[in-house]
């Protein structure tokens, strides 16, 4: 029996429709991203002095990025593994489009870290000479295994969909064809592979929800692993982490919205999961609340002298405009706007969602400059500034653009909603398998 | 093997920078001019803080000569994810130019912000070109990576070559630092800390002694002596 799934044909409609308006999308985020290479070469060639950065602020907005997007690329595994665990069943129709941001953000995430560094060609020293007493090697691990298993997850829970693209769609051009026939690798539909494949993602829902939790603790660790006043706290893990599914969850709002809209997928995509996912970003705006309080509190009231002085310029002195203007909008804002307004309304929700992504990158940049512009020795002589140059905002520019350009592209080659995951009737109901015992593949992390 | 370390004496300091002036010419760090110096880009390996405490007319202003520490359980060290910059055998925190990758973990991990990165490729007005030291262990950095004190290296390796050729054995007081044979006031001292009755290792167990931030556990190596 073939997979049946009622909405099928309005899937896979955005596939078999690639019109004007994608090649003009694509075209210009391509130019924009041919800009950030350009001054990334530019950065190469002439070194590092061209970017905003100095001493003592040694990193800057491309380390805010790496934070960025490594928490924006939580949206997925927050959604389709954690959630898959906990045996939530209304996430199946989300599950791809959240997927596909932790797919292609997780690069851009990583790149960061080689853009920001002053030889990128020695990236190599890291396996030749890496030992792991460093938090960058951490990172390098943590990041690069995040990467590869997001690969696998997504491929995995992408196969049958291949297979049915393979099958059914017979009007695309004949590259396309050969790129669905090689991809799907055979893939036949028997109820034996849908058994197995649920099991497999099973236990890699575990291992991934671990290693999701991992990657955004030692991310924070770059900065908590030191001495420094700001970074030296042990909330900074959790912190990040929360940070982290808050914006990763709200750029999975924006996602399905926009899908919604311009795929018409409004059946698949109801409102009973945009309010789902709304009762999930109250949750998670609060306990981002509960750490700002748990971690500003402890600091100011211990008003040890060096704290103070960071704590200080967040409060009130040269970031309190960033600061004051990213609670409001992480924060305040949001949340009204969750409570009275979200309810059966995507457009409102859109726009918190939106606040909430432009409130944490603020949020990520006041984490980690503060910080380095008041270090213990320089802050008694009126300690460093920080602004980004053009280079900074063109690659940054080019980061965010490269991410919707996977994006978008991919929308228009694979069903962006999991066809055999809503399906009415899989072959061999592999639906209603048992869960898989998952021990053996969550010890690895 | 000795263990090299620095006492100052702020006393005796009087803040008249050759000891900076010294430690550049010797160690060849780059001229950055004006405009990248404002912008934080200045590369000092020893540099004069200015502390100033209290409200005019009542302040009190402390001058701190600032070399590298050379910690003995350094915070870079740790950090450096491929051991470009480790400690050696006789304690001295070194930079190897050749495998940093300059991700500056390093320079944000340091409370005391020793170290520096090289912004752009290192540049020098010409007259000052001619007069570069020609010792392979301060070559220009290239760009890209991070550089710092080293207690001059290079004298060290001088030193012991030349005991050598005299046919004596290499003693601890053969060898100091350019800042510490520069200094006006004599406020520098410098030898084996491991030597009970070298003058440094007295120093440093003086009552004035002090070392920076000695809260934060990194041992530091250079000793500051009390003002007043």
């Amino acid at each position: 029996m073939p997979i049946t799934n009622r909405h099928e044909q309005t899937i896979l409609a955005p596939i078999r429709r690639v019109g004007m308006g994608d090649y003009l999308l694509w075209g210009s985020l391509l130019v924009l991203m041919l800009a950030g290479l350009g001054a990334w070469i530019w950065q190469y060639i002439e070194g590092l002095g061209i970017t905003g950065m100095n001493r003592p602020v040694y990193w800057g907005v491309y380390i805010t990025n790496f934070v960025f997007f490594i928490g924006l690329a939580h949206s997925g595994t927050f959604i389709s593994a954690i959630l898959r665990v906990a045996g939530q069943s209304w996430r199946a129709p989300l599950t791809r489009a959240a997927e596909a941001i932790t797919l292609f953000s997780l690069p851009f995430g990583a790149g960061s870290i080689l853009i920001d560094m002053g030889h990128p060609e020695r990236i190599l020293n890291l396996i030749f000479y890496g030992r792991f007493q460093s938090p960058i090697m951490w990172d390098v691990t943590a990041v690069g295994l995040y990467m590869l298993s997001s690969i696998v997850f997504f491929y995995l829970s992408l196969l049958p969909d291949i297979a049915l693209c393979r099958d059914r769609l017979t009007d695309v051009p004949n590259w396309q064809k050969r790129m669905y026939k090689v991809l799907a690798l055979g893939w036949k539909d028997s109820p034996e592979q849908y058994h197995r494949l649920e099991k497999v993602l099973d236990g890699m829902a575990v291992f991934m929800t671990m290693l999701v939790v991992t990657v955004h603790t030692v991310v924070s660790w770059l900065f908590g692993m030191t001495v420094q006043p700001g970074w030296h706290t042990a909330l900074i893990g959790p912190f990040f982490l929360l940070g982290a599914i808050l914006s990763g969850t709200a750029a999975v709002v924006i996602a399905l919205a926009l899908l919604r809209k311009v795929y018409h997928l409004e059946e698949v995509l109801h409102n009973g999961l945009f309010n789902s996912l709304r009762k999930l970003l109250i949750t998670f705006i609060l306990g981002w609340l509960y750490m700002m309080i748990a971690e500003h509190l402890t600091i100011g009231y211990a008003s040890m002298h060096e704290e103070m002085v960071v704590l200080n310029d967040k409060f009130s002195g040269t970031y309190s405009l960033v600061f004051w203007n990213m609670t409001v909008l992480v924060f305040f804002v949001p949340l009204l706007i969750f409570i009275f307004k979200g309810k059966n309304n995507v457009g409102w929700m859109v726009f918190a969602s939106v606040l909430i992504n432009i409130g944490m990158w603020m949020e990520r940049y006041i984490v980690i400059i503060p910080t380095e512009t008041s270090p213990r020795l320089f802050h008694e002589m009126g300690g460093g500034s920080y602004l980004p140059a053009l280079p900074e905002v063109l690659i940054t520019i080019a980061c965010f653009a490269g991410l919707v350009f996977l994006y978008a592209l991919f929308t228009r080659f694979f069903p962006i909603i999991p066809i055999w995951e809503t399906a009415e009737s899989l072959p061999g109901h592999a639906h209603n398998a048992e869960p898989a015992p998952v021990s053996s593949t969550a010890t690895g992390d | 093997m000795p263990r090299w370390g620095m006492v100052i004496d702020l006393d005796k300091c009087f803040a008249c920078q050759s000891c900076t002036a010294a430690c550049r010419m010797e160690n060849n760090t780059p001229v950055a001019g004006q405009d990248q110096a404002e912008m934080g880009r200045a590369i000092l390996w020893n540099e004069v803080l200015p502390f100033v405490e209290g409200e005019y007319p009542n302040i009190v202003e402390t001058m701190i000569p600032r070399p590298c520490m050379h910690c003995d359980n350094p915070a870079c060290i740790k950090v450096c994810p491929v051991q470009a910059t480790f400690k050696n055998e006789e304690g001295v925190v070194l930079v190897d130019y050749d495998r940093c990758i300059g991700c500056r973990l390093c320079t944000v991990a340091c409370p005391y912000t020793v170290r520096y990165f090289n912004w752009y490729q290192p540049e020098w007005p010409e007259a000052l070109k001619e007069h570069l030291n020609p010792e392979p262990e301060v070559k220009p950095r290239p760009k890209g990576v991070v550089e710092k004190c080293t207690f001059c290296t290079q004298r060290l390796r001088k030193a012991r070559e030349e005991a050598e050729a005299a046919g004596r054995v290499f003693n601890a007081t053969d060898y100091i630092p350019a800042c510490v044979q520069t200094c006006t006031g004599h406020a520098r001292y410098f030898g084996d800390l491991d030597d009970p009755n070298s003058l440094v290792s007295k120093l440093a167990h003086s009552p004035r002694a002090f070392r920076l931030f000695e809260e934060l556990g990194t041992q530091p190596k250079v000793y500051y002596l009390k003002q007043g």
